[in-house]
């Protein structure tokens, strides 16, 4: 039985265990219906031209998460941006780590989906927001949405600012031979609410994962949302990330995303612009090597006026590695004196290394300032004999030079801990300590 | 300490270095002049350990050793420095983490510990001082948006932090105003002792009335035409480099 048959004849088993009486068992039931129609996406459909995933169909995956396995906090308090204060979602294998975690519901919402789901209390916003503006066409997203039951919620009201950073972090331990994991997320930030985030996938096992992970966020008027994907995960894990944002006016919206684990991974990152003046913030840093492959796919719909969207990524890519971006910006006619600005700069250590990158540009408005570019090029050698003929090693000359390519984005990294932490990661992923953060 | 040997070296499939025989002993100046494209910028950077050029023939020597297989770092380690002609612009790194990173490696391949952080500041601000950099720009991007000036001016803080044995300075005095050159070429002779060398390389007579060379070298083509005291940047100055290319072709 491949993968698709085995989801689909699985939803019968999922629906024994939900409220199936749940208008959002509505939801779920169309979903499963879209994603058994269209099933996984093949290599012939242009965005997933470059990615394939017909390796991973081939693995049996385990798809119910069993009982919640016994971490101790010592053997993965590395993980945790432990030097500062947090709020932590934490899942191990799928399911919530009451140990782990440390939620809240002062004043702010940070709990569990599975809560939100199913408590009367939650209904309401449940009604508003749950998978709305997720793609219902998508069939991953229909996938993710069909067995949608636990997951982080967050809810921000009006002008509050939670205390400290939110931690979403998902463990998998390998209990299971092959696991696919499919939380889901929903956060919403209302007027004048901020809120940071980190979110995290974590494999502590050599077992194959698979996640497909669905994130709805939906930022108000003047939100402020600051969201870090750190993607370090063990090369036998592999993630497709649809991120799904919806964006009032005035509202800025900013996702870093640090890809530097894991064996294949992709990022949908959607954003929509419904309201006037708001910014969408884009940031990524790629470093992989080995048959790592990490594709970005880039939404920004420009819908309404005098709105800005900034992308800047940034590859570093050796050995056989694989990047994609492709970054698809529409602006739509009512959309005048948009401002969209695209950068793609690649650097290929390796002649075995490869990077595809396209920007995709629909503009259909007449008075709007669109910019995109993209580069691929190797390390510049004088810089390298620059750098060695002050005593600097090769190794580190070139470390130096890759933290100096992809600087502007840490720079941008509004939590020092955490800039320090991706340092460190940089650092530890090239073998070098340069004695210094940058 | 230096001695070259008929060196050959060679980008691609152009010759450019064409037989250079150069000894430099410990204390001593040497300037190095010459038309564009004469080679000097070559020799230094072979000197230097760039692997772009390929030695064809003889031999770079320092201390006895054959510096052949020497990587530009371990050449730096062994007390090799050289003011680039073109300092590199790197965005990212500051003037000030790049020196700690190179001081640092350089004592790491010495086995020794890296330099406790106090000792770098004052070593940083000592060799600010010396060279009137204000502090203010040593955390900046490591060359990035410098002027002319302010690159090469850069250049001789590094050289003075990392005290080489044998300093090569590729015009260094270009882009440098009349302040800055005294600035600089005053820093060079501070760092001046009777066991370290210099060698200039430069157009201009001008900076050699502040660094005093012992001799000055005429390199033509790939070759030194012409050796002699320091008289002979004098002569140049005033005849220019055609009487030399006539009697190299004579020769
Ligand atoms: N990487 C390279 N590829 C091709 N040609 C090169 C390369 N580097 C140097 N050359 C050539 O070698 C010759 C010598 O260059 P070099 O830079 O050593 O001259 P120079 O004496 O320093 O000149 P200047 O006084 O203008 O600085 C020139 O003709 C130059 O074009
Ligand atoms: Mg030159």
């Amino acid at each position: 039985m491949d993968l698709k048959e085995k989801l689909v004849s699985s939803f019968l088993a999922f629906e024994n265990n939900v409220d199936v009486d749940n208008p959002v068992h509505d939801i779920r039931t169309a979903a499963i219906k879209n994603f058994e129609a269209k099933g996984f996406p093949s290599k012939k459909e242009e965005a997933w031209k470059y990615t394939s995933l017909n390796s991973l169909q081939k693995i049996d995956f385990s798809i119910f998460p069993k009982m919640e396995s016994n971490l101790e906090f010592k053997d993965v308090k590395k993980y945790f941006l432990n030097e500062i204060d947090t709020y932590k979602i934490v899942f191990v294998d799928g399911v919530y780590s009451s140990f782990l975690s440390e939620t809240t519901h002062e004043g702010v919402d940070v709990c569990l989906m599975s809560s939100a789901l199913n408590k009367p209390t939650y209904k309401a916003v449940i009604d508003v927001y749950f998978n709305k503006i997720a793609c219902k066409d998508d069939s991953l997203t229909s996938l993710n949405t069909a067995f949608s039951k636990e997951g982080a919620y967050i809810y921000i009201p009006k002008n509050k600012i939670p205390k400290k950073p939110i931690e979403i972090i998902h463990f998998a331990t390998g209990s299971e031979a092959a696991a696919l994991l499919q939380p889901r997320n929903l956060i919403i930030a209302e007027e004048n609410a901020e809120l940071q985030i980190i979110e995290r996938h974590q494999s502590l096992t050599t077992n194959e994962v698979l996640t497909n992970a669905v994130t709805e966020i939906y930022a108000a008027k003047n939100a402020i949302v600051d969201y870090y994907k750190i993607q370090n995960d063990a090369h036998s894990s592999s993630l497709i990330d649809n991120t799904y944002i919806d964006q009032k006016d005035a509202s800025h919206v900013k996702v870093h995303t640090f890809s530097f684990g894991g064996k294949l991974t992709r990022n949908n990152l959607n954003f929509y612009q419904n309201g006037e003046r708001i910014e969408s913030t884009m940031k990524g840093v790629t470093i992989i090597e080995g048959k790592q492959l990490v594709d970005h796919h880039t939404l920004v719909h420009h819908i309404e006026p005098n709105c800005e969207s900034h992308q800047d990524y940034k590859g570093i890519y050796d050995e056989n590695a694989t990047g994609v971006f492709n970054g698809k910006i529409i602006v739509e006619k009512l959309a005048q004196k948009t401002n969209a600005f695209q950068q793609n700069n690649n650097i290929l250590v390796s002649d075995k290394a490869s990077i595809n990158t396209k920007p995709q540009l629909e503009i259909f408005a007449d008075d709007v300032k669109c910019s995109h570019g993209c580069t691929i090029g190797q390390l510049d050698k004088d810089a390298l004999f620059y750098l060695q003929s002050r005593g600097i090693p090769k190794k580190e000359a070139r470390a130096l030079l890759m933290y100096a390519f992809a600087n502007n984005v840490l720079e941008s990294v509004r939590i020092p801990e955490l800039k320090t932490r991706i340092n460190k990661i940089i650092a530890n992923k090239l073998g070098v300590n340069l004695g210094f953060d940058l | 300490m230096l001695k070259i040997n008929n060196l050959h070296a060679r980008v691609e499939d152009k010759e450019i270095l064409k037989g250079i025989n150069l000894t430099v002993n410990a204390g001593e100046v040497h300037a190095i002049m010459g038309p564009n494209g004469s080679g000097k910028s070559t020799l230094a950077s072979v000197i230097a350990g760039k692997e772009d050029f390929e030695v064809t023939e003889g031999e770079v020597i320092l201390d006895k050793e054959n510096l052949e297989d020497v990587s530009p770092e371990d050449r730096a380690h062994k007390g090799v420095f050289l003011s680039f002609q073109y300092p590199v612009e790197i965005p990212g790194v500051s003037v000030t983490n790049f020196m700690k990173t190179a001081i640092n490696e350089s004592r790491k391949a010495k086995g020794l510990e890296d330099m406790p952080a106090k000792d770098m500041l004052k070593l940083i601000r000592e060799k600010s001082e010396l060279l009137e950099i204000d502090r203010k720009f040593l955390s900046r991007s490591l060359n990035e948006g410098f002027s002319g000036g302010e690159k090469k001016r850069n250049e001789i803080f590094q050289m003075a932090m990392l005290e080489p044995k044998l300093a090569i300075l590729d015009e260094t005095d270009s882009g440098l105003d009349i302040d800055a050159l005294r600035v600089v070429a005053n820093g060079v002779n501070k760092l001046k002792t009777k066991d370290n060398a210099v060698i200039v390389i430069t157009h201009y007579q001008r900076l050699l009335e502040y660094i005093v060379p012992d001799f000055i070298h005429v390199l033509h083509d790939g070759k030194i035409v012409k050796s002699g005291t320091k008289e002979l940047a004098l002569e140049l100055e005033e005849k220019g480099y055609d009487w030399l290319k006539n009697e190299a072709v004579v020769k």
